[in-house]
């Protein structure tokens, strides 16, 4: 099975070091969570992972290939990517937006055709969309717009998938949804790395955590054993108290 | 909408084809349908056949292939850029065109020979557009390549502006002005026949780009992510709407507004498919183009208006309300 693998990922922005070193695992059927404060280098790390940002140092692989080695569309057929922001920028069907997932693979995207069109009516069906799939994305809440950019990753039925903050600006429920959806893509035996700000919702949904700070992966182990107090207090500097796995912010230390 | 999609470029088409036939039949000698007819066929008396061929034909043609032009190329920079109110005139190509055009007929270069003033205002898109080539190259950001184009367009403009102060004679004022602004009256095929390679090869590219534009939809990150080239994107669509916008201008002069009005109006017939608003949007840019030249000969006024005018009195209003009516900024 395809695992994927960064090895001491480094990025520098002048003299500032803005990844250092960075080296984690993702196996499919793993859910990780990348947790760390703002400025923590999460988004970066994750840029290099994915190919869209060349490492100063350190490299990236999938099942034996370097991520910023392999043509672009290949990368692009293996990890699927929600980057941060996430503008749309003409008001286009549900279905249309989706289908951009199967760009890499060559299709041609106005008319789907064969597996492609099934790939997207697949990825319409998981992430509830079907109803919707013919609504023009200016008519949509803010959830069911983060529904389609998941529809749209699934898409590209990537074996790994890489989600920059996926559930940011979210109600609590509709952040419950996009965290199952994700599950159940890493249920298929997928791959999944998110970053998360919410640390007890990490706890609950990934299997293992990855602890940012100041460029450096600090921890990286399932939530049972990596979720401290003492960890969240020198992370994000705020005094926690845990539970198991609940946890709850107490204010800034 | 699916099936107002499928019908649109026939539709379109078909239009444009009446629409240049119609342009045929208009004039100061008056010709009937018949004989129009007969003179397309090679059949009528050869005054008829000049008057046809030679005068009305081309000067439609020419109409059409500069509004196809600029509207394909408004299209594409609009997916490039995201912006519904981005067309060659944004990225400053239409301005140094016509700067490199004013150049020619300043320095009396344009008497030399009826070719100079073609060949200039090509070099001069080129030029434009390999320097916007460059810039996107360098930058990851598409409001520094509006920039670009916005300083690129003033400046062209102050230069045209110096060189009309300076005009040697009041004859060489008046054909500035004429260039600047925009007309497609007394054009024969061998103009035509000099713009079109530069404006197949420009609109080539253009329809080349089309997968990019649409998967441009999602913004650069996720384009980039789902397997989108930014770079040569950003390069083939500058360089194909380069090309065609200079030859266009060869053509026909500067002529605004066609590349924002047209890709407007198509877009909700295509479902705002970047993609898909490329070739109806270069057949519907033609179409106004030929329409306004019609208006434009037979309005009754002393002197004959100057097309670009026309098709900026239109446009012009068009464009502030279309600025209006953007909710929302991207970027």
């Amino acid at each position: 099975m395809t695992e994927f693998v960064a090895s001491s990922l480094s990025l520098k922005a002048g003299d500032d070091v803005l990844v250092d070193a960075a080296s984690f695992k993702l196996n499919a059927g793993e859910l990780v969570a990348l947790l760390g404060p703002n400025g923590a280098g999460k988004t970066s790390l994750v840029r290099m992972a994915v190919g869209l940002e060349r490492a100063a140092s350190g490299h990236a692989r999938i099942g034996g290939w370097n991520v910023s080695e392999i043509p672009v569309l290949e990368r692009a057929k293996r990890i699927a990517y929600l980057p941060q922001t996430r503008p749309l920028a003409w008001p286009r069907r549900v279905r249309d937006v989706v289908a951009l997932g199967r760009f890499s693979h060559g299709a041609a995207l106005g008319r789907l055709k064969g597996v492609d069109a099934e790939a997207v009516d697949k990825a319409l069906t998981a992430c509830d969309l079907m109803q919707l799939a013919d609504r023009r994305t200016d008519t949509l809440s803010g959830g069911e717009l983060a529904r389609v950019h998941c529809a749209r990753a699934f898409a590209v039925e990537a074996p790994f998938l890489f989600a920059d903050e996926p559930v940011a600006a979210l109600d609590p429920r509709h952040q419950f949804r996009i965290l199952d959806l994700i599950k159940s893509f890493v249920g298929q035996g997928g791959g999944a790395l998110v970053i998360l700000h919410d640390v007890g919702l990490a706890a609950r949904y990934a299997s293992r955590l990855l602890w940012m700070k100041k460029g450096r992966i600090l921890a990286d182990g399932p939530p049972s054993e990596t979720l401290k107090k003492d960890r969240i207090e020198s992370i994000y500097g705020v005094r926690a108290r845990v539970d198991g796995l609940s946890v709850e912010m107490e204010g800034a230390a | 909408m699916k099936n107002h999609s499928r019908w649109l470029t026939p539709t379109l088409t078909a239009a444009c084809v009446l629409t240049v036939f119609t342009a045929c039949l208009i004039g100061s000698t008056p010709l009937s349908i018949g004989r129009v007819m007969s003179a397309f066929l090679g059949g009528a008396d050869p005054g008829d056949q000049l008057v046809v061929w030679s005068i009305r034909l081309p000067r439609a043609i020419a109409a059409f292939l500069v509004g196809a032009a600029l509207g394909l190329s408004g299209a594409a920079l609009q997916g490039l850029l995201r912006n519904p109110l981005a067309e060659p005139g944004v990225l400053g190509v239409s301005a140094s065109s016509a700067l490199a055009a004013t150049f020619a007929l300043y320095y009396g270069l344009a008497a030399i020979s009826p070719w100079v003033l073609p060949v200039f205002a090509i070099f001069g898109a080129l030029a434009a557009t390999a320097l916007l080539a460059l810039a996107a190259i360098r930058t990851r950001s598409v409001v520094t390549l509006i920039l670009i184009g916005v300083g690129l367009s003033s400046f062209s403009g102050a230069v045209m502006s110096l060189l009309m102060n300076l005009a040697p004679n009041p004859f060489s004022l008046s054909d500035m002005i004429n260039w600047m602004l925009g007309s497609v009256a007394n054009r024969s095929f061998n103009e035509i026949v000099l713009a079109l390679p530069f404006m197949i090869a420009g609109a080539a590219i253009l329809l080349g780009t089309g997968r990019g534009l649409s998967a441009l939809t999602l913004g650069e990150e996720a384009a980039a992510g789902v397997g989108l080239n930014l770079r040569n994107q950003r390069i083939y669509t500058v360089l194909g709407a380069g090309l065609a916008t200079g030859a266009s201008v060869a053509l026909a002069g500067a002529i605004g507004f066609v590349g924002i009005v047209a890709p407007h109006v198509i877009r909700p017939f295509v479902d705002h498919d970047p993609e898909r608003a490329l070739v109806p949007s270069a057949l519907l840019a033609g179409l106004i183009l030929v329409l306004a030249d019609i208006g434009v000969r037979i309005l009754p006024t002393v002197s004959e208006l100057k097309l670009g005018v026309v098709a900026a009195l239109i446009g012009a209003p068009a464009f502030v309300w279309i600025a209006m009516q953007r909710r929302t900024s991207y970027d």
